[in-house]
């Protein structure tokens, strides 16, 4: 502080450079932040599923109130417009219109498409089998459907290929669109252009839905509309709906904390200069610490921002130390204990940084940076700006009754031994469920909306697609090769009753060689109109009734073979596009599969499918588990951070050692913090709470935040001459209810992540300070006994 | 002139079909039927179905057995001349034939829906379903009766024209079907089969 103008010039160019910084910096609050920073190769096929599969892309739909013949125009209306939105490559709500474009496309192409179309077929043995089989159909009441194709599809293509698509797993049908089970709502299915990970385009989209919903309702006899409303679900709205939530979340906590902790301070410092200038630093290490994020990664995620925060309740401790503790011998006595509080919160968020979930890495630089740059602005720069008389009200009287009071809770303290008691038997007692391993522990999205997603799916026969076979290959055509081949792989295996179906890319559009395959298989027509007169002797059908089928053969044969194009138009374009998509550097085809019965495939079906997939290497095939998958990432994440969190606790314990030089002093300083921390995970276990990894980090910061509170009172037994007990005390006290309400307003967070860091950190601080307190050391009637056993 | 005298049959029938729905009280004998028929739990009797089909050169025939279980169990199992098996439970239709088994909710058929629910609903005395497809006409008495069926929605093409139903008592004895197109079909429903 030799130098306080230089001090303060300095500061003020980093304060410019590091706000240059930050107005420049990348924002993002996309799932980003949860996924991780060094994949493998299938936890890569599994983010680029989540950031640009087609799932990803899928917005439900669904309009309710009115009475279904209103929703069903609204519905018809709205489609309509949104078919002319660009934000939109497929827009579906089960209309007739498109149901028969679709059924169109597969008729017209039934000869390319039919997985039953081989030269064996075309037989005089073949073709009569196969108009016997569709016989049999006439005769059954699905025969309704097939009479009007018959003279022209006697061997039964259509019903093969429909078939093959599966059994109508669709929406139903209400008022001629497509409606929930119940029919109480109209369902529509829109595809958005963009990658699920754009959340801008994203957010357009949505707003483009809305208003495209606005003005077919203004469509409606305003008789009509009374009580219709728009539900919007799936990937795309969730994105965009935590990025708002992140948001708003973030900015009402810290407007909420700031409010909070300024009250805080005006009502014990009665002085408006000394809360202003309590603000300098935190405003400095908030700003240093998000400069830093944007320098040191990509973006800045908004959750780490939520995170940031807690900086308030920390980076606000000093200068109370300052301001409060006698100023007079801050230098010497009060700054070296900050110093080493400093160092200790250090070591514990800096065993954040090598995280692999990045939101923890951006929480452990934001803390480091910002706390130092927190620390070194009390240190330097304040006391140049302290006015001679700051009027900081005198809380002596305060430290003179909490010092009594602590004497006489001082009495009790052999009650602590029930601590670790209780919160062992607690922890003992829900130790089947202790730990929440699913990735959906962090998901933001409130469960009312999650539920919906749920019901909307269901009615809409799209369930969360949880097994995919991802082929892999350098271009299209060989992708949709290799669709073929696994196709072929897994008919066997529906047939066993192993898996329930699959969903393939070569259904709608069968690669070159198959269709070209298929085409040769079709005679010539003077030898099938021969063929056809043989095969039809002894059925109850005539050859010339057939002549249709002659016609369409031919057409068939000398066709061009079929591409994406042919399905413009249809609702099948979407699917075909969403099971094979660009990646990497080439293509993937995509088949889902679904279970027999349940949703989930039993153990034995996945390795039963695996097995198939390893007979054909070619096809540079895996069966991937999405859920399997994310939470195989989530519990990496839980154990790294359990592992980070032990290693921080080392590391602070390591630093206490070569600063403290005594045994006894380290265990008296580390003994309470252990202690609250197992205190609030055996309160928490307690509450049925399930630990998850924010949990874990909260219980590293009990210890990297509440080390000050002890090393205040291993000074204050230690060096009882500097400074004042009393003073020390009231201090503490604010400082810890300062950081109790900035965790506490987290903990009241609608984001599972920020509560679960605000519901550990909030008590296990307040412990930290009471255990603290109750097992210092006496403050020193007889300070010779203060020398220690050292550890030198 | 064939066509013509459709037209003056589907007038004919339009008309007894208002004048059915214009007498809104049913006979009793029909609610009796109901009765009679919602009280059988159980049936397993085999039948002999023929099918005209305009476009085929010779009728289709089958024959096999029908089971039924209250409210909403219907099995045909076709024996001849190809084992078939068409099962509706809970108003989904599964068609058995060889090694596959085509599902559908009957309720996105509309076509298909009232050759089904006809019979099913007749079985089990439901009268809010049969009139929910169909306008009903009952004639005869308890002893031998006829219920004839037209379907509400006459918009789909090629469908039902309209379904007859005779039997004796708790039976049913014939389903005759007649589709707008001239097809028709006529199912005779035999003895009881021992269990």
């Amino acid at each position: 502080m030799t130098r306080p103008g230089a001090a303060g010039l300095i500061w003020a160019l980093l304060v410019i450079l590091a706000a240059g910084i930050a107005a420049h910096a990348t924002y993002t609050a996309d799932l980003s932040a949860f996924l991780p920073r060094s994949p493998s190769a299938t936890q890569t096929l599994l983010i680029e599923q989540l950031r640009t599969g087609p799932a990803a892309r899928l917005i439900l739909v669904a309009l309710e109130g009115a009475d279904a013949r209103t929703r069903a125009r609204l519905s018809v209306q709205l489609a309509r417009e949104l078919r002319s939105d660009p934000h939109f490559i497929a827009v579906n709500n089960g209309d007739a219109a498109s149901l028969e474009r679709d059924r169109e496309f597969l008729f017209r192409h039934r000869y390319l498409l039919s997985e039953t179309v081989t030269p064996q077929r075309f037989t005089v043995a073949g073709l009569h089998a196969a108009i016997d089989d569709s016989l049999d159909v006439l005769a059954s009441p699905e025969g309704a459907l097939l009479k009007p194709l018959f003279t022209r599809d006697p061997s039964g293509e259509m019903l093969t290929i429909l078939e093959a698509l599966g059994p109508g797993r669709g929406p139903r049908t209400t008022e001629g669109v497509w409606s929930s089970r119940d029919g109480a709502r109209a369902l529509l299915m829109v595809q958005t252009r963009a990658a699920g990970s754009d959340t801008d385009a994203q957010q357009a989209a949505c707003d483009g839905l809305r208003r495209a919903f606005a003005s077919s309702l203004a469509s409606l006899p305003a008789a009509d509309r009374r009580g219709t409303a728009l539900l919007l679900s799936g990937p795309p709205v969730f994105a965009v709906a935590s990025r708002a939530m992140i948001k708003g979340e973030v900015m009402r906590l810290s407007g909420v904390s700031a409010a909070l902790v300024a009250l805080l301070l005006l009502s014990v410092y009665r002085s408006l200069p000394a809360l202003l200038l309590t603000l300098v630093p935190v405003a400095s290490g908030a700003l240093a610490g998000v400069a830093s994020v944007a320098l040191g990664f990509d973006a800045v995620h908004g959750i780490t921002l939520g995170f940031g925060i807690t900086l308030i309740g920390e980076a606000v401790d000093y200068s109370i130390y300052l301001f409060i503790q006698s100023a007079a011998h801050w230098r010497h006595s009060v700054w070296p204990t900050i110093r080493l509080g400093v160092l200790t919160s250090i070591c514990g968020f800096a065993a954040l940084l090598p995280s692999a979930f990045p939101g923890l890495a951006q929480l452990g630089l934001y803390s480091v940076t910002g706390l130092v740059a927190a620390a070194l602005v009390t240190r330097f720069v304040l006391p140049g700006w302290l006015p001679r008389s700051l009027g900081v009200r005198d809380l002596s009287a305060l430290g003179e009754r909490l010092a009594r009071a602590l004497q006489k809770l001082r009495g009790v303290r052999g009650a602590l031994w029930l601590v670790p008691l209780l919160a062992g038997a607690a922890l003992y007692m829900h130790r089947g469920t202790l730990w929440n391993r699913e990735l959906s522990a962090l998901n933001p999205i409130p469960a009312a909306d999650q539920a919906l997603d749920e019901q909307l799916r269901a009615d809409a026969g799209a369930p969360d697609v949880r097994y995919v076979i991802v082929a892999s290959a350098p271009d299209r055509e060989s992708a949709l090769a290799a669709a073929q081949t696994l196709g072929t792989l897994l008919t066997p295996l529906i047939d066993q009753g192993v898996i329930g179906g699959f969903e393939s890319p070569a259904r709608y559009l069968p690669p070159l060689a198959v269709q070209r395959a298929r085409q040769a298989s079709l005679p010539a027509p003077s030898i099938l109109s021969a063929r056809l007169q043989e095969a039809v002797a002894g059925l109850p059908v005539s050859a010339a009734r057939l002549q249709p089928f002659l016609l369409d053969v031919e057409r068939a044969r000398t066709a061009p073979p079929l591409n994406s194009a042919d399905l413009e138009g249809t609702s099948l374009a979407a699917a075909a596009e969403s099971l094979l998509v660009r990646s990497g550097g080439g293509w993937s085809a995509l088949l889902p599969l679904s279970a027999v019965a349940s949703a989930d495939l039993t153990a034995d079906a996945v390795a039963r499918v695996r097995a198939a997939l390893a007979q054909e290497r070619s096809a540079h095939a895996a069966l991937l588990d999405l859920k399997d998958e994310a939470d195989r990432l989530y519990s990496g994440y839980l154990s790294e951070a359990v592992q980070l969190a032990i290693a921080g606790f080392g590391a602070i314990v390591l630093l206490l050692l070569v600063a403290l030089r005594s045994v006894a002093r380290v265990t008296r300083v580390v003994a309470p913090l252990a202690l609250s921390v197992v205190a609030v995970a055996g309160l928490l276990a307690a509450l049925g709470e399930r630990l998850t990894i924010l949990h874990v980090v909260g219980m590293l910061l009990i210890v990297a935040v509440g080390s000050n509170y002890a090393l205040f009172f291993d000074r204050s037994s230690a060096q009882p001459r500097q400074g004042s007990v009393p003073l020390t005390l009231a201090s503490l006290l604010i400082a810890n209810t300062a950081t109790v309400l900035t965790f506490g307003v987290l903990a009241c967070s609608r984001i599972p992540v920020l509560a679960d860091l605000g519901s550990t950190v909030a008590p296990g601080t307040l412990l930290a300070l009471l255990f603290s307190a109750l097992l210092a050391r006496p403050p020193a009637p007889a300070p010779p006994e203060a020398a220690p056993t050292g550890a030198s | 002139m064939r066509l013509r005298l459709r037209r003056v049959g589907v007038l004919i029938l339009a008309l007894a079909a208002s004048v059915a729905a214009a007498q809104t009280t049913a006979p009793p004998a029909f609610d009796e039927l109901l009765k009679l028929l919602a009280a059988r739990r159980h049936g397993h009797v085999t039948f002999s179905e023929v099918q005209q089909l305009a476009m085929l050169d010779r009728p289709l025939e089958s024959s096999g057995e029908l089971l039924y279980d209250a409210p909403d169990r219907l099995e045909k199992r076709t024996l001849k001349p190809r084992a078939q098996t068409l099962i509706l439970e809970h108003g989904v239709l599964a068609a058995r034939r060889g090694q596959r088994t085509y599902v559908m909710e009957l309720r996105d058929y509309p076509q298909v829906l009232p050759l089904v629910e006809s019979i099913r609903a007749t079985l089990a005395g439901d009268r809010a379903a049969l009139e929910r497809t169909f306008r009903v006409q009952f004639d005869g008495t308890l002893g031998a009766w006829t219920l004839l069926l037209v379907p509400v929605d006459t918009t789909l093409a090629g469908a039902v024209k309209d379904i007859r139903i005779a039997g004796e008592r708790d039976a049913v004895r014939t389903v005759e079907i007649r589709h707008n197109d001239g097809d028709r079909s006529l199912l005779r429903i035999g003895p009881e089969v021992p269990p």
